[in-house]
């Protein structure tokens, strides 16, 4: 106990701890060295991205940028009735600057998202300012109020209050089918419209099921593949393996082949006569199709953990199980199936998390029925250009996939995972 | 209560895998209630095939085993009652060592309170009262294997099997697990038959031992007899040490016959031999030749040491004797002997009676 409290020294008379650090130093440099490069290749295309997503999803400067007087006038005003004088001269001013520089177009779409109506009373404003009827010496709020009578009314002065943080939830709201009511709530939008929480449901449920059909595919063949002879095992990995290294759009387009109503399968049903020929089923552009060809795409993803854990297991376990009296089932359920947990788990994770987020698959033979979140997310990136909701939508995702990753970690703990 | 003499009885088995090879040849075998039976024979001989057989993970390509005289060839393993200890103990690794136990009763839907009772029993016949919430990854070798062999023997089946269940682990706890198993079946009377490759513990442990080669049994006795009265070369060499001379016989009369070396004529002890002019090996143990010896022997020469390796408790002394210049001799350390060097001669004598002349090799 004494030697603990006591420094030790070396024989050189160096304190052992020094001297320790001064010998691993040029190790703990070298393992640096080593790992620098992915560490910066992280922080470039990982951390950086995503905090640069984060920034752009809150990010609402532009009006805060745009109304810096308005903004700080609007400091003292209560909001609960018309702005006061400073407030009216503050937004001429800002105005003023902005018609100069001809960006008040701007303004007047980003006011008019927040409140209809906005573009053709500041379009009204610019009007009057441009022919030089304002009369900077008389009551400007006087003035302005007689340009339109919504500017009377103080609904539109909220709304423009509203927009003062340089910051906003706004985007995440959407996300959610919500948004902020004009008394600064959180208000939903009308039942007809919630797109938004039907898709991510819709994600959730298609993730879910194909991790389930991914497992209930991929243990027989993990366990088969475990067990096999080595000849027969490699063959099967082979196949295991083969769509792995077919380009994902070939493989989705090759089930566009097989499930489209006049593809292989509705033939084939025909031609056993399982359904008429003028009544084929719908196995494509629908959510069957998203199931069909996502499980077959990420059973590998499944099978590889579940042969990872399934080959340590040693065939003497279950032997072990029947001679002890346990019928095969008893062994298979009592001994074999705990012992596989962590590849069940890490094949469930590693399937539900990549099918949450997927993309290609679900946009080609999903359909209307069939489209996920990430479909929606390209959509805003692609064609209406809110890129801003669009990393807001991709950082609910993210979020969405590290909450289930911690459930996941409080029921069977990351420890227990088994990637091979 | 009278024990069955043929409580385990292989009849006329045979087995191939592939269709091609018999790796079990007509094993005929009867185990009697109670014993303590050994197959010992190198690997590739078919001893764990015959061990899987009985416990029902393979089954007999032809013939029957019957257990206690009921065809078990048709039963499946877990409704055979028969435990069984393996080679690296199979230990559910996910379980507590209560929980190993007790799976054997709680599959047999038994009483918690029986369940209770029985794991102790078992634990303290293995002495290892105590550990019951451990996991078996934190016991050492050789807790594991006593937890192995008390689940094995917890549900009270009538046979236990062991498929080399001492290999892993080191020599000293090796003797002193022989010792323990030992005990253990003399005081619960089970049958066990137990599947080795290593002649010493099957030796120290067995009531019979069957040694196995090419899918046959070479021989089936007790162990002393197994190593003073090998039946043929494969056994004589197979179990102990062994020095061999490859002749002739010459002459033969009834029990005693001459063989004809190279350079030289022995009495031997005729075996496995009938007639004059076969081709014979003579065996003969190491601590049956002596060095010099004091009383009258029938077989006497003398020969060159070649090596002298000292073992603490004996000397192997290596000979260049009768053109044999791998001829061993155990010599115990006492101050008499400590003067062997290497090229002395020395006379060596034996009695003929101890020199087996077995078939060729």
């Amino acid at each position: 106990m004494s030697s603990e409290t006591k420094q030790i020294l070396t024989t050189d008379g160096i304190p052992l701890e020094v001297s320790l650090k001064k010998a691993e130093k040029k190790n703990k440099i070298k393992a640096f060295l080593l790992v620098a490069p992915l560490l910066l290749f992280l922080f470039i295309t990982y951390v950086f991205p995503i905090g640069e997503m984060f920034t752009r999803s809150v990010d609402d400067k532009m009006i805060t940028n745009m109304l810096p007087k308005t903004f700080k006038a609007m400091e003292k005003w209560d909001g609960k009735e018309l702005p006061p004088e400073e407030v009216f001269s503050g937004f001429y001013s800002d105005y003023k600057v902005l018609i100069e520089n001809q960006t008040q177009g701007k303004l007047g779409q980003r006011l008019n998202k927040e409140k209809n109506g906005f573009n053709s009373i500041t379009k009204k404003l610019m009007r009057q300012i441009k022919r030089n009827k304002i009369d900077e010496s008389q009551s400007i709020k006087e003035q302005i109020m007689k340009v339109h009578k919504r500017w009377r009314d103080v609904e539109y002065w909220q709304a423009i209050k509203r927009t003062a943080p340089p910051y906003t939830m706004a985007k995440y709201l959407k996300g959610m089918d919500m948004y902020f009511a004009a008394d600064g709530s959180i208000a939903q939008v009308d039942e007809d419209r919630r797109i938004h929480r039907i898709l991510w449901l819709r994600t959730l449920e298609i993730a879910l099921f194909v991790t389930i059909f991914c497992f209930l595919m991929g243990y027989p063949i993990a366990h088969l593949l475990a067990t096999l002879p080595m000849k027969y095992s490699n063959l099967l990995m082979i196949c295991v393996l083969l769509p792995f290294w077919t380009s994902l759009l070939v493989r989705t387009a090759s089930w566009m082949i097989l499930l489209q109503q006049q593809g292989v399968v509705n033939d084939f049903f025909v031609m056993i006569g399982l359904v008429a020929d003028d009544n084929r089923p719908e196995m494509m552009y629908n959510k069957v199709g998203t199931y069909v060809a996502m499980t077959q795409i990420l059973l590998p993803f499944m099978v590889l953990p579940l042969y990872s854990v399934m080959k340590t297991i040693s065939p003497s376990l279950m032997r072990a199980g029947k001679s002890l009296g346990g019928t095969p089932f008893v062994a298979f359920w009592k001994v074999y199936f705990p012992l596989t947990i962590p590849g069940i788990g890490a094949g469930c994770l590693l399937v539900f998390i990549l099918a949450i987020g997927y993309y290609i698959t679900p946009a080609l033979v999903g359909g209307a029925s069939g489209t996920l979140i990430s479909n929606q997310i390209a959509y805003h990136m692609k064609t209406t250009l809110d890129w801003s909701f669009a990393s807001a939508m991709g950082l609910m995702l993210l979020s969405g996939v590290l909450v289930i990753y911690w459930i996941y970690n409080k029921l069977v703990g990351v420890d227990n995972i088994k990637l091979g | 209560m009278s024990k069955n003499p043929e409580f385990v009885k292989f009849d006329k088995v045979d087995k191939s895998y592939d269709g091609k090879v018999l790796v079990v040849k007509d094993l005929q075998l009867d185990i009697a209630e109670g014993e303590f039976i050994t197959m010992l024979g190198p690997s590739g001989s078919g001893k764990t095939t015959c061990l899987m057989m009985l416990a029902g993970f393979e089954t007999p390509t032809n013939g029957e085993i019957l257990l206690d005289g009921n065809i078990i060839s048709n039963i499946p393993p877990h409704k055979r009652g028969i435990g069984m200890v393996f080679q690296n103990y199979a230990l559910f690794p996910h379980m507590t060592v209560y929980e190993n136990l007790a799976f054997p009763l709680r599959v047999r839907k038994i009483e918690k309170d029986e369940i209770d009772k029985k794991v102790d029993k078992a634990l303290s016949m293995v002495s290892l009262n105590g550990f019951e919430t451990r996991m078996p990854g934190q016991l050492s070798g050789g807790q594991q294997q006593r937890v192995a062999v008390a689940r094995a023997l917890v549900f009270d089946p009538a046979v236990v099997l062991m498929d080399e269940p001492l290999g892993a682990l080191d020599k000293n706890l090796r003797e002193s697990m022989q010792y323990e198993i030992k005990h253990i079946h003399e005081s619960i009377g089970v049958t066990v038959v137990y599947v080795t490759h290593d002649q010493s513990e099957a030796l120290t442990m067995s009531n019979r031992i069957a040694v196995f080669n090419d899918g046959k049994v070479q021989q089936l006795s007790s162990p002393a007899e197994l190593y003073e009265k090998p039946v043929n070369s494969f056994v004589a060499e197979f179990i102990g040490e062994n020095n061999t001379f490859n002749g002739e016989v010459s002459d033969i009369s009834g029990d005693e016959c001459k063989v004809k070396l190279s350079n030289a004529e022995i009495l031997s002890n005729a075996i496995s031999v009938k007639s004059k002019g076969e081709k014979t090996t003579v065996s003969l143990r190491p601590e049956r030749a002596l060095i010099e010896p004091t009383e009258k022997m029938d077989n006497m020469f003398s020969g060159k040491i070649e090596e002298v390796i000292y073992h603490g408790d004996h000397t192997r002394v290596r000979v260049n004797l009768l053109g044999n210049p791998e001829f061993i001799l155990k010599v115990p350390n006492s101050t008499s002997n400590l003067e062997l060097k290497v090229s002395q001669e020395i006379k060596i004598g034996w009695n003929s009676y101890d020199a087996r002349a077995l078939d060729p090799k």
